[in-house]
């Protein structure tokens, strides 16, 4: 682990990167008052490649951005529910009616808090409840991508495991049998929790598409498993480092690869 | 001034794990008598000026929208509060 990259502060450079290909793909990251890992997520875009823009929740343009992802954190600090008010952002009208217009709509990403505010926007259907433990849960979590033809999956394989960090209290992922039905019969189930289900979510379910395939949403954070260094300390290809884990960087280069098209 | 009170519950097929946890923890303090506990959410909305039924439509509407979510929750009361806050 080098000491030389801060932890804390703005988007530092990255060194030593060699694709200059996706260079072009600009990748918005959403910044609510109480976002927390939203300068996670740009660097996450940086590292896979990709440049990335800062966007605030207030402003009404979304910069010509080619793709959204909305962070983790406590937007609104969950207030009312988790991505309640944040849903009626100005920004948020944008993002919605940039992804709703199907499979070349906007590909819009919303990790934890983003995740739940993805389902308040109506983008995704369920919502969360807090964890059937009650706990805030923070640890290294095994999933399975179910489906690996979304926008931000394709880097992927079909039922191809990942192991990236899972940490909330409103993680239980709920919604009605039917909803649920339908999800499962158009593979818009894209994460399954696997090695046990840590929060209660029905059918073990960690993320979720639309049914264009262009928004996802998952409850565990990607963007903190990119760097060696600075991931977990295992991954589902074999063993690493101790925080060598990089496996969610692909949700990243699966978006990025798909806009150079 | 006048207020519109709103009760937003958890549907009763969603599992409510603060009701669970606050149900675990009234036989601690020596309260037996009790199935079960269900947590909701109260809003008091201060109206500026009269209950009109526009008003009141107003407020179903924020009930609906914004102050539940009716994926998991049930919007159970929106009613003018009397003179004396019941």
């Amino acid at each position: 682990m080098t000491l030389e990259t801060p932890l804390i502060g703005g988007p530092q450079p990255v060194a030593g990167r060699e694709d200059r290909a996706l260079d072009g793909v600009r990748v918005g990251v959403v910044t609510f008052p109480g976002s927390l890992d939203d300068r996670d997520a740009v660097r996450a875009v940086r590292l896979a490649g990709g440049s990335a823009t800062q966007l605030w929740h207030g402003d009404h343009d979304l910069q010509g951005v080619d793709a959204v992802i909305i962070p983790g954190g406590f937007s609104y600090g969950d207030y009312l529910r988790a991505g309640a008010i944040s849903r009626f952002a100005p920004l948020m009208e944008q993002i919605t009616a940039a992804a709703s217009g199907g499979a070349d709509a906007l590909p819009v990403l919303g990790v934890c808090n983003g995740f739940q505010v993805l389902t308040e926007a109506h983008l995704l259907p369920g919502s969360m409840i807090k964890n059937n433990s009650l706990h805030f849960i923070c640890r290294d979590q095994r999933l399975r991508v179910e489906n690996a033809g979304t926008s931000w999956t394709s880097d992927y394989a079909d039922g191809e495991e990942i192991v990236i960090p899972l940490k909330n209290q409103d993680g239980q992922f709920v919604a009605d049998n039917r909803t649920l039905d339908e999800l499962e019969g158009e593979g818009r189930v894209v994460f399954r929790y696997v090695d046990g289900n840590p929060n209660g979510s029905r059918r073990d379910i960690a993320g979720i598409s639309n049914s264009a395939g262009n928004v996802v949403g998952l409850m565990p954070h990607p963007e903190h498993a990119v760097e060696a260094g600075f991931g977990p300390d295992s991954s589902a290809r074999g063993a690493v480092e101790v925080r060598g884990g990089t496996d969610g960087l692909g949700i990243f280069t699966s978006v990025l690869k798909k806009l150079v098209g | 001034m006048p207020r519109i009170v709103v009760d937003v519950m958890p549907k009763p097929e969603i599992l409510d794990p603060q009701g669970k946890a606050i149900a675990g923890a009234l036989p601690r303090i020596g309260l037996t008598g009790f199935a079960g506990v269900r947590q909701g959410k109260r809003f008091e909305l201060t109206v500026d000026g009269d209950v009109t039924e526009e008003v009141l439509e107003q407020a179903r509407h924020a009930a609906a929208t914004l102050l539940s979510n009716p994926v998991i929750e049930d919007v159970t009361r929106v009613e003018v509060l009397e003179e004396d806050g019941q």
